[in-house]
């Protein structure tokens, strides 16, 4: 039932697989950030408390929501790994985390910049606001914990247990603002009711979050080929990737996808 | 599924749910001082059987309630109520407000509590709602203009 997945743990069909779906992912992503993003931060109507500032919302929503996916990501390619013992489900969850850790900083910067003029301060010790630091102290985790071993497998292994053991975090996060009661405003689309946002403010927001997922996916991509190239240097197929794609399709089959 | 790897994957499994029971637990414990303010109803009859003492430096959430917004004309100070379900707390501040302060505004204020009703404020911040929509439309459907309590003096509708 799972055969078909086998030949993914073996780096070279991972890394024409990443180069097959990068114009996938990248061509979209450019396309829809740009209308998304013009979309709210020109054209969308203001709100009628916060006026303009309520904007960022189109930076601040999906930028915290990716955070939350890349992260969800990184643990269940770190799960893989842990458990069916393959080492380019480790690539793709150091590919992951830099990504993911630059969500969560952006959801945290736009987020401060947004409650600066709204609520009146920059920063405050509620629980939304604390349980999505942890989430980037848990990426810098993964990250340094990856780096700091020389085995890179090894060191896989001891940032997917970190990983893992951070997935806690993500639920905390969602149910924070319900659970306890806090700054931060409660969810306005991801919950069972019609989300609390008028249409037309709505459709560009959809818009930048499926943007923003389509980025993480394209950033991922490039970077799980460059964690490949990093680590299996010494492979005679990646000579004969780097020298020339053109002659290494002759000497085999399905070898060059672009 | 080879022996192995069933291993492995219980291995993984109880992890994650040890960790998350573990955590569980934990927050539930310390759940009442996860709570970023007291609600005025929390301050007058207790949380959880334990009552903010007199002197107690605080954090207290509420809706600012209409018409209690009282402005000294000489300087920033200013008073206030707050609700939640039942009874008021009146908070006085010395300050800035935030723009998005207006009666009928969710509001969290930290300071100390003079007396079992009455906080000294040193910090108010504005919590707004997670609905957002364009000024026409929420005129339609709440009926109610949202104007800043110093624009209502000079001939604000409502």
């Amino acid at each position: 039932m799972w055969k078909w997945l086998h030949p993914y743990a073996k780096t070279e069909r991972v890394y024409q697989l990443a180069q097959t779906l990068l114009p996938w992912f990248a061509v979209p992503a450019l396309t829809l950030l740009s209308i998304g993003v013009i979309w709210g931060l020109a054209f969308a109507p203001a709100d009628y408390q916060q006026g303009d500032s309520f904007r960022i919302i189109y930076i601040h929503v999906p930028a915290a929501m990716l955070s939350m996916g890349a992260y969800l990501g990184m643990a269940i390619a770190a799960f893989i790994g842990l458990v069916w013992q393959v080492r380019t489900a480790f690539m793709a969850m150091m590919a992951i985390a830099p990504v993911g850790a630059v969500m969560t900083f952006i959801a945290l910067f736009t987020g401060a910049a947004w409650g600066k003029p709204m609520w009146g301060t920059w920063w405050v010790w509620d629980a939304r606001l604390t349980s999505e630091l942890i989430l980037l102290f848990l990426y810098m985790g993964v990250i340094a914990l990856y780096g700091a071993f020389e085995d890179k497998q090894s060191g896989g292994k001891a940032a997917g247990v970190m990983a893992l053991v951070g997935v806690v975090n993500l639920p905390i996060i969602h149910y924070s603002v319900v659970w306890w009661n806090t700054l931060h405003q409660g969810a306005t689309i991801t919950k069972f009711e019609r989300p609390s946002i008028a249409p037309d403010m709505l459709w560009p927001l959809l818009i930048n979050i499926l943007a923003f997922g389509l980025v993480v996916a394209a950033l991922t991509l490039l970077r799980l080929q460059n964690e490949i190239l990093r680590r299996e240097g010494h492979r005679p197929w990646i000579a004969q990737v780097l020298t020339g794609k053109t002659s290494s399709s002759n000497a085999k089959g399905p070898n060059h996808a672009v | 599924m080879n022996p192995r790897r069933q291993k492995r994957l219980f291995a993984a499994t109880a992890v994650i749910a040890v960790i998350a029971a573990a955590v569980g637990m934990m927050l539930y414990a310390l759940s009442q001082n996860i709570d970023l303010f007291y609600t005025p109803s929390e301050i007058i009859d207790g949380k959880d059987g334990t009552r903010p003492q007199v002197g107690q430096r605080l954090r207290i959430g509420g809706m600012v309630v209409p018409g209690s917004v009282s402005r000294d004309q000489q300087s920033l100070a200013v008073t206030f109520s707050l609700v939640d379900t039942g009874p008021l707390v009146t908070v006085s501040y010395q300050g800035i407000l935030p723009d998005l302060f207006r009666e009928g505004q969710g509001i969290v204020a930290t300071g100390v509590l003079t007396s079992p009703t009455h906080i000294t404020a040193q910090e108010v911040l504005a919590k707004h709602d997670e609905e957002y929509m364009p000024p026409d439309l929420a005129e339609k459907m709440k009926g109610i203009k949202h104007v800043k309590p110093e624009t209502m003096q000079s001939g604000g509708s409502q």
